[in-house]
């Protein structure tokens, strides 16, 4: 049983991707969308956090929100993958259940 | 269709300075129409939904922290709150409002609905759910 959280929000601005962080379980995976993807990015004051939690849970980004902002890519933080759509589907259709934090 | 689902209701804002929490109580109290399982958890600003003593006279609007006081008629028995928000908060289980729902299983005895977890605890009754509904 996992569960796929959705984070849509900067988390300069906002809890949302910490408290996800803080409550998402081994096996699960976070999709960061809109907003969101400003927390995939390496080399930020959240960075370090990130990737010590990204150890137990698989970390994605929706690669069209992430063009939307100009950020290329490479600019991730290391092992976080892009997805499209239809990845998001994928993911969706993957784990038992989704949890947005708004 | 019979089967009974858990749906749990996940509030992480604070009650008057956006739509969210009105609408997430809006929304409990349909589900619970249908005679689903139904429990809430509050975590981060949602918290702050729960505290006595609100009163919205001054802002025009509804102060709608009594209808969770409603909820026992419902049948809504459980309502999570994350000890480290209230924490965080400055807050303790003294400064929320009474929840209390009658249990049939035990001779209609009123209970305390709110149940004050850890964080940990939190993430175990958020895997528990088949169905999560965020505000």
């Amino acid at each position: 049983m996992s569960t796929l959280h959705t984070v849509n929000k900067s988390p300069f601005a906002t809890q949302a991707l910490v408290s996800c962080l803080n409550h998402a379980k081994a096996g699960d995976a976070i999709l960061m969308i809109e907003d969101g993807v400003y927390g995939g990015l390496s080399g930020t004051g959240l960075t370090e956090i990130i990737e010590e939690f990204g150890k137990n849970v698989s970390l994605y980004v929706l690669s069209p929100d992430l063009d939307a902002r100009g950020l290329d890519a490479k600019r991730l933080i290391g092992g976080i993958e892009g997805v499209d759509y239809a990845g998001f589907v994928d993911l969706v259709a993957k784990h038992d259940r989704t949890q947005a934090w708004l | 269709m019979s089967d009974v689902k858990k749906f749990l209701y996940v509030n992480r804002k604070a009650p008057y300075g956006t739509i969210y929490a009105l609408e997430s109580l809006e929304v409990v109290l349909i589900g619970a129409a249908f005679e689903q399982d139904v429990a809430l958890a509050f975590l981060d600003d949602g918290v702050f939904q729960l505290t006595k003593g609100q009163n919205t006279d001054g802002i025009g609007v509804k102060n709608f922290s009594p209808t969770f006081r409603a909820l026992g008629d419902y049948d809504v028995q459980k309502l999570y709150v994350e000890r480290e928000s209230l924490e965080e908060r400055g807050l303790s289980e003294d400064d929320l409002i009474e929840v209390v729902y009658e249990d049939e299983d035990d001779d209609w005895e009123e209970k305390p609905a709110i149940k004050v977890v850890s964080r940990a605890e939190m993430a175990d009754v958020m895997a528990d759910a088949d169905v999560v509904l965020s505000f």
